[in-house]
This record gives C-alpha cells, sequence and structure tokens, in this order.
C-alpha cells in the first residue's frame, strides 16, 4: 500500500481531477454554466489520455531507444 | 472593468488568505457577503471567459497549471477551517456577482460547512491482483491433434474465463472493501476507475473511493485501510490524502452513490 499526502507531495494530476471535475457543479457560476459538468470531463479525460499517450510510449519502444 | 473572478471556495472565515498565491500568477482576495466568504483569484477574462475556456481546458499543461494552483488555495483555505470547494471553472463577472450568489444560496453553503466542516477526504483505489495467468505450452511440443482449431478454441476460452473470473473476484473484493470503508466514514462515494492508460498500473482499477473522515479519525481510518490490504494479498490498495472535501461539497453526493460506469475500453 503506497500513502500519499495530499498537501505535501505532489498529488497525482488524475486524482485531482477525479475529484475537481467530476464533482458536479457545487455552486453556478456566470460564465460556466454550459460547460460544466460531463462535457468539461470529456475534454480534460481526453486531453490527458492524448497526452499520456505521448508522454510514455510502450515500453518495447523506450527499451529501443 | 475587465477582470473576471475565479471562486476557488467558500468559509465562513478566510482570515489571512488575501495575498495567497492564486491562478497563474494572480493573488487571492476575498468576497465577503451574507455572513459568508467567496476566496476568488480575479483573472483575465480574455483567458477565462467562456469561448477561451472551452478551449483552454483541452489544453492540458493549461489545465494542468489551473487545476494545481486552484487546488493549493482550497487546501491553504481548508487548513483555515471548513471549506466548500468550487468546481473548477467557476468564474463570475465581478464582485457583485459573488455576493449574489452568497445571498442566493446561503443556506446550502451553510448546510454544507457544518456538514463536511471538521472532515477531511480519503482517495482509496483497488487494483486486481496480477496472478500468473496459465501459459499454454507451445504448439509444436503438444502432442498432434486431429482438431487443433478445436483445441486451440478450448484453451483460448478456459483462459478468458480465468481471467474473467479473476476480474470477477477482484470487483467482489472491492465491493466488501467499499462497504468496510464508508462503514468508517461519515460519507462515501465512488468515482468511476481511473483508465490504465493514467494509472500507470497494468492491473485494472476495480475501485476509486473517496471517503469523508473526521479529522480526529484520520488514523483510525488509516489502519483500516492497512488491515484490508493484509486481508486482501492479492489486492493492490493506494491510500491518498487527506485531501479537501471536494467529493462531498454537495449534499446529494455525499448520499447518492454513484454506480460506476466501469472502466474505458483501454486497447
Amino acid at each position: 500500500m503506497t500513502v500519499t499526502a495530499g498537501r505535501t507531495e505532489r498529488v497525482a494530476l488524475v486524482d485531482l481531477l477525479d475529484r475537481l471535475l467530476a464533482t458536479g457543479v457545487v455552486i453556478s457560476g456566470e460564465v460556466t454554466l454550459s460547460i460544466a459538468g460531463v462535457d468539461l470531463v470529456y475534454v480534460s479525460l481526453r486531453a490527458l489520455v492524448a497526452s499520456a499517450a505521448t508522454v510514455a510510449p510502450p515500453p518495447e519502444l523506450q527499451a529501443r531507444e | 472593468m475587465a477582470e473576471a473572478l475565479w471562486l476557488h471556495a467558500v468559509a465562513r472565515d478566510a482570515g489571512g488568505l488575501d495575498g495567497f498565491p492564486g491562478i497563474v500568477g494572480a493573488t487571492v482576495r476575498t468576497v465577503a457577503a451574507a455572513g459568508l466568504v467567496a476566496v476568488v483569484s480575479p483573472v483575465d477574462p480574455a483567458e477565462f471567459g467562456e469561448e477561451a475556456l472551452r478551449r483552454n481546458l483541452e489544453d492540458l499543461p493549461w489545465l494542468e497549471g489551473v487545476a494545481r494552483a486552484h487546488h493549493a488555495v482550497v487546501a491553504a483555505a481548508g487548513e483555515r477551517g471548513a471549506v466548500v470547494p468550487a468546481t473548477l471553472a467557476t468564474v463570475y463577472r465581478d464582485d457583485a456577482g459573488v455576493r449574489a450568489m452568497l445571498e442566493q444560496r446561503r443556506a446550502d453553503l451553510d448546510a454544507a460547512l457544518d456538514r463536511i466542516g471538521g472532515h477531511t477526504e480519503w482517495g482509496v483505489k483497488v487494483y486486481a491482483g496480477k496472478e500468473p495467468v496459465p501459459v499454454a505450452a507451445p504448439a509444436q511440443q503438444r502432442p498432434a491433434s486431429a482438431r487443433p482449431g478445436t483445441d486451440y478454441l478450448r484453451r483460448r476460452r478456459a483462459e478468458l474465463s480465468a481471467g474473467d473470473e479473476r476480474r470477477r473476484r477482484a470487483e467482489d473484493d472491492a465491493e466488501q472493501i467499499h462497504e468496510a470503508l464508508a462503514g468508517r466514514a461519515d460519507a462515501a462515494r465512488r468515482h468511476p476507475p481511473q483508465d490504465r492508460r493514467l494509472t500507470g498500473h497494468a492491473e485494472p482499477m476495480v475501485l476509486n473511493g473517496a471517503y469523508l473522515v473526521g479529522t480526529d479519525d484520520s488514523s483510525r481510518f488509516a489502519d483500516a485501510v492497512d488491515e484490508l490490504a493484509q486481508r486482501h494479498p492479492g489486492l493492490r490498495l493506494e491510500l491518498t490524502g487527506p485531501w479537501p472535501p471536494y467529493s462531498f461539497a454537495s449534499a446529494e453526493e455525499a448520499s447518492a452513490e454513484e454506480t460506476s460506469a466501469g472502466e474505458a475500453p483501454a486497447r
């Protein structure tokens, strides 16, 4: 088991986004009503997946370099 | 006035937070109304207007910078007392908009502050264990069969059902772990399991739980996680936190447990 301290260590971005994006609209803003919720989660996770795929090539590719 | 306000959190008292570093170079300030205090960062409407936000939220380095800055402010506010964290990208046009929100939502916000004050959030992620997969002997070493195609299909089906069985067992165990932890928390909810491409683990995530725990009960909660990890040696448990109570900021979410949508198909 590993323990990550929320404050002292750098938290994993994906854990942070689970909390910041997927927890629904707590308070309605004036600007962001139409992009809150599902759309927001979708765009950001899509961006994350795309980026994770770019920064972490499969192990066999790394080994060849 | 060319300034919008990014909302970090609402508190009853945010003493000492004025001047804290906020979103991308901004300095945090507070807006008070209805006995509540909103902790905000002044931001550029050109970058944080609706159109711009839509574009920027798809830019990962931008999203990461904003998410981490927001988290730092919410965590700092949380150290000073109860806070209701705002969802990422809650933006107002001016102080009057923030004050109007505080007045309109006063009852909800007060109730939320009462409910989550004195609590922190812990995350527990569970990954299915990687048990050895029975490896079929190379085909040429097998006795010649009259029906190699049928043999292959039978072997393959056995392998697949063994994998399904392991996965199902891990999900059952995850259910028990979640129940046990929910019993030790004042509220619990499940986030959808994270995609394998994001976790960096080959094993699928079978639980992505969040638990609202009284600050004084934190070490007892961590002990319970330890104990469950020992009772399930075939699973990998990860504890994260303490988090500000992000997952429990609104009442509906604290009581209604989310049914997990399952892991997105990853190939």
